[in-house]
């Protein structure tokens, strides 16, 4: 008896992407009705707020610059998708956005990065990074038990009074509520003092986001979060993002064009390899961008032609 | 053909090898059974008092190096609370002190130190571990107990406590202080080394996360780094245990009970380890009651150092659970 | 409406970001980090001091006639002569005991790595040099004298006036000192030997060649330096060691050997070494010359130094990254108890 399947909570059917060669382009690419019905009653762009914009941003790692001249907004309540090549730079970008280039030693900057119109090298850098959240390649939870992990940047803030506690009701309603929105709860609600790192990969990565998502950011990054996983973990995970455009802003960087298609209103197309600098080469609505893109090098590489 | 004789070599090269494994293991149990089968005259002639206090330990064994046995007692009589007391002071306080610093200064050399001062200090710290405990004790005794004789002591204190003992330096804050020093370094390499070894995605997750660094340390680093922790703990305590030659040189050689209702004077009374009287009674291992009563402190050792090894062995169990393997 | 990318200009002057401040942690998170700051500035100081410290104290002592001379029992250090005799029982001890740990160590961390039936024998033997790693030399050395004091054992030794054995001699303490170095060699090289990927082996195995064969031609070739560095160690850590000495080599200042077989007459006999040296010149000792102490110590530092320098060498293009405390502690020149 195969074991039982279980559902993630949510009212609509999940559709499964029929298999097709990227080759064949995209303009068919099968959407799901959220998603659909979110790009139709997508107001006026000019209405839309702006969560972030980079603006004439230079990027360099000691000597090398490696992102070149880029300005995109990111839209407060969308979903931007950056699209290219390995070595585009669009890695680096989406890291710069939370400063997490400084990490690495001999990471600079030109132009401007702002959050809500205020330049991010002048917000403390702890509190950008609590509002602007990651959510990496490979999964990587912590070794402690699930609950200390989704709770872990909660618990870590201290109560105006008093000291961290590691279990209060706040913080296990907290910890539930962001377990719900990962898809995660009904999975693991039995054993939350369960060790983290017994669950799949496609568990581990939920739970990475449900740990993204316990602080409440106001921007959620994704570096290729599914790339690492199985076709039926990347397929939930991607029913969750969905769901997550709602209440948050995504900037998601993938290598599947399908996926792109799929979940993001915005796509940017970045282009760089060892003898060019990754600059960006056309930014625009998805289904713009993957019908009718106006770059030729855009439509080489969304026809599979290249990269 | 090959076949064949390749077995019987190797038959003959497992047989070989095996009685060597055998035999090793024979002589560590013959050692452990001579040592307790030694002691055991003078545990039984003193009983569970062994361990307790009753006059001074000095004496007792100059009795018995004398064969003239004290009036009123037999010729076993030994009480060996002071040096028991020698010894856990020395370790527990040089323990603990080696562990605070180590740590402290194992986080600074992989998180906050630069790659510079970091590459210089390695080979000193590698070379300090690989010090000969003597060495220490000759500065312990030359450098540090003259500093602190002469500018800790003052003459009350010293006059304060004449009638009982003689303060000159060598005395349990000197002891403390030299083994700390001596088992920090090999506590800060293990440390670093375990530091330096944390994934780095599970530090990058946590800073992504808006974590400051130090937190990162305290929460991530400082617990995937447990094993290594308590692995350095238990070998430094072992180190501090088995420490005879340095210990005999700058503790004072008096088998004294501290006591720390002295106040601050506690701090600067001798003290004498069981490792350090062995050393020094070491003469005496041919007259019978002296043999037995060495055996004995001998036989204590050896206890505190399994029970050392199981308390190691139980400190990291709990933490398998969540994926830290040491 | 889709944006291409306007062409690039002249790239402009990048700005390093603001260094990562402090300011604006906890006071908890502060205190932390400035204590980890002086307490790592501290260390650095007190090793420097150490190191600085032995260095002038030796280099001022320290003269050529020194490694030369006898020691003479004088109360003027003026007078009591040089080290030679300590530094020929140093050699002579680490010698017999490398002697004996060396191939016994490396045929146990064989037998445990690549043979190791039944099991629990094999468990046994691993506790039991956990055992030796982990027991004070004091200990080692009081069985030891128990034992060399045994009649039948009386030819590694001599005979003391009553008839009785004496039990002291350069045998005993170098058969002791073997135990010492003992776990270090059997460490190393079954880190070693687990380092060997098991295709190796079976590539032997797949030619016809027996365990043995396999473990003589191909395995210990292949981990020469981890074994001679595990050796290095070990050495280090018997030209350390100075409570054996005391107990088991019956200190006498100079060389005194027994009966008149040239190599075997001195090997009976008594002496002392470098430790022993040290010792006994120092306040806690009889000597009471300071001066000499302090040269010996400093020839003592730079043998250490040498055998450090040896390991890291040996060890250059080894290191792996995912060392295991086990590794790590003999990289550093410790013993290896509780690892597990």
């Amino acid at each position: 008896m195969p074991p039982p399947i279980r559902r993630i909570a949510i009212d609509r059917e999940p559709t499964v992407a029929p298999e097709r060669p990227i080759a064949n382009g995209l303009a068919q690419a099968p959407v799901t009705e959220a998603v659909a019905r979110r790009r139709s009653e997508r107001p006026d762009p000019a209405t839309v707020r702006e969560r972030m914009r980079v603006d004439a941003v230079w990027l360099a790692y000691g000597e090398n610059w490696v992102v070149r001249d880029v300005t995109l907004p990111v839209r407060q309540g969308e979903v931007l998708a950056m699209i290219g090549a390995s070595g585009s730079g669009k890695t680096t970008l989406l890291r710069s956005l939370n400063r997490l280039t400084e990490v690495t030693a001999g990471g600079s900057r030109a132009g401007r990065i702002t959050l809500d119109g205020e330049e991010i090298h002048e917000l403390e850098v702890n509190d950008l990074r609590r509002r602007v959240s990651m959510v990496f390649q490979q999964p990587n939870p912590f070794p402690m038990s699930i609950y200390d992990n989704v709770a872990y940047a909660l618990a870590e803030q201290r109560p105006p009074r008093g000291r961290r506690r590691r279990r209060t009701p706040q913080l296990e309603a907290a910890a539930e509520d962001a377990l719900r929105r990962a898809g995660l709860w009904d999975e693991v609600a039995g054993d939350l003092d369960r060790s983290a790192l017994r669950l799949s990969g496609g568990q581990q990565q939920r739970l990475c986001i449900a740990r993204a998502l316990a602080v409440k950011p106001e921007v959620l990054l994704m570096d290729e979060p599914t790339s690492a996983l199985d076709p039926l973990s990347t397929l939930k995970i991607e029913e969750l993002m969905e769901h997550l455009a709602v209440d948050f802003t995504v900037v998601i960087v993938t290598h599947n064009l399908q996926q792109a298609a799929r979940v993001s209103e915005y796509t940017a197309f970045m282009l760089g390899d060892e003898r060019q600098v990754g600059g960006l080469v056309e930014f625009g609505p998805t289904d713009k961008i993957f019908t009718h893109p106006v770059d030729p090098r855009t439509e080489d590489y969304i026809s599979g032609r290249m990269g | 053909m090959a076949r064949r004789t390749g077995r019987r070599e190797d038959q003959r090269a497992e047989r070989t090898l095996g009685a060597l494994a055998v035999g090793l293991l024979a002589l560590i149990g013959v050692m452990v059974v001579i040592v307790f089968v030694n002691a055991w005259p003078s545990f039984r002639s003193n009983g569970l008092s062994w361990f307790g206090p009753g006059g001074n330990v000095d004496t007792q064994l100059r009795a018995m190096q004398e064969s003239t046995p004290l009036p009123g007692h037999s010729i076993e009589y030994f009480r060996g609370w002071p040096l028991l007391w020698g010894t856990l002071l020395t370790t527990v306080l040089a323990v603990v002190l080696a562990l605070i610093v180590s740590t402290l200064a194992a986080i600074f050399l992989t998180e906050f130190a630069p790659e510079r001062v970091r590459r210089a200090l390695e080979p000193v710290i590698r070379l300090l571990a690989g010090v000969p405990s003597v060495v220490y004790g000759l500065i312990g005794i030359l450098a540090l107990a003259p500093l602190i004789n002469q500018h800790l002591i003052s003459n009350a204190r010293k006059q304060s406590v004449a009638y009982v003992v003689q303060l000159n330096g060598a005395d349990l804050t000197t002891a403390t202080l030299i083994l700390a020093v001596m088992i920090t370094p090999i506590m800060v390499a293990l440390i670093a080394g375990a530091l330096g070894s944390v994934p780095e995605p599970w530090r990058e997750g946590s800073v992504a996360l808006g974590v400051n660094r130090w937190r990162t340390i305290v929460r991530v680093s400082l617990r995937t780094a447990r094993p290594a922790i308590v692995a350095a703990t238990v070998l430094a305590t072992a180190r501090a245990l088995g420490e005879a030659i340095m210990l005999s040189m700058v503790s004072g050689g008096r088998g004294f009970a501290a006591n720390p209702l002295d106040g601050l004077t506690f701090l600067f009374e001798p003290v004498r380890p069981l490792a350090a009287t062995i050393v020094q009674q070491s003469d005496g291992l041919t007259i019978a009651p002296l043999a037995h009563t060495i055996y004995a402190m001998a036989a204590v050792l050896l206890v505190s150092a399994a029970l050392l090894s199981l308390a190691g062995w139980a400190a990291k169990q709990p933490l398998r659970r969540y994926g830290i393997r040491a | 409406m889709s944006e291409t990318a306007t062409v690039a200009t002249a790239p402009p002057v990048a700005v390093r970001p603001p260094r990562q401040s402090t300011a604006a942690w906890p006071l908890a998170d502060r205190v932390g980090y400035w204590l980890c700051w002086t307490t790592g500035i501290a260390l650095c100081l007190i090793a420097v001091a150490i190191v600085v410290f032995m260095l002038v104290k030796g280099v001022a002592y320290l003269r050529p006639a020194l490694f030369v001379e006898h020691p003479a029992a004088s109360l003027q250090q003026s007078q009591s002569g040089g080290f030679l005799d300590p530094i020929e029982g140093t050699l002579i001890i680490t010698a017999i005991g490398t002697l004996i740990a060396a191939p016994a160590g490396v045929a146990l961390a064989v037998w445990i790595s690549e043979y190791g039936r039944p099991t629990a024998l094999a468990r046994a033997v691993e506790s039991a040099i956990d055992v030796i790693a982990g027991v004070p030399s004091v200990v080692l050395a009081i069985f030891g004298l128990l034992v060399f004091s045994e009649g039948f054992l009386g030819f590694l030794s001599q005979n003391a006036a009553n008839g009785a054995v004496y039990g002291r001699s350069f045998f005993a303490a170098g058969i002791v000192m073997a135990l010492l170095a003992l776990p270090l060699i059997v460490g190393s090289t079954r880190e070693a030997l687990a380092q060997v990927p098991d295709r190796v082996r079976e590539a032997s195995y797949a030619l016809g060649k027996s365990r043995a064969s396999t473990i003589r031609w191909v395995l210990l070739p292949s981990i020469r330096p981890d074994i001679a560095s595990g050796i290095a160690l070990g050495m280090g850590r018997i030209i350390g060691d100075t409570a054996i000495i005391t107990i088991l080599l019956g200190v006498t200042l100079t060389t005194q050997g027994v009966g008149s077989t040239p190599l075997l007459g001195t090997l009976r006999g008594t002496g002392s070494t470098l430790t022993s040296y040290v010792y006994n010149n120092s306040p806690a000792g009889e000597g009471n010359a300071p001066q000499k102490a302090y040269a010996a110590a400093f020839v003592l530092l730079m043998l250490v130094l040498a055998l450090n320098a040896l390991v890291t060498r040996l060890t250059a293009g080894r290191r792996s990254d995912r060392a295991s405390i086990g590794g790590r502690l003999r990289a550093i020149g410790g013993s290896l108890p509780w690892t597990r």
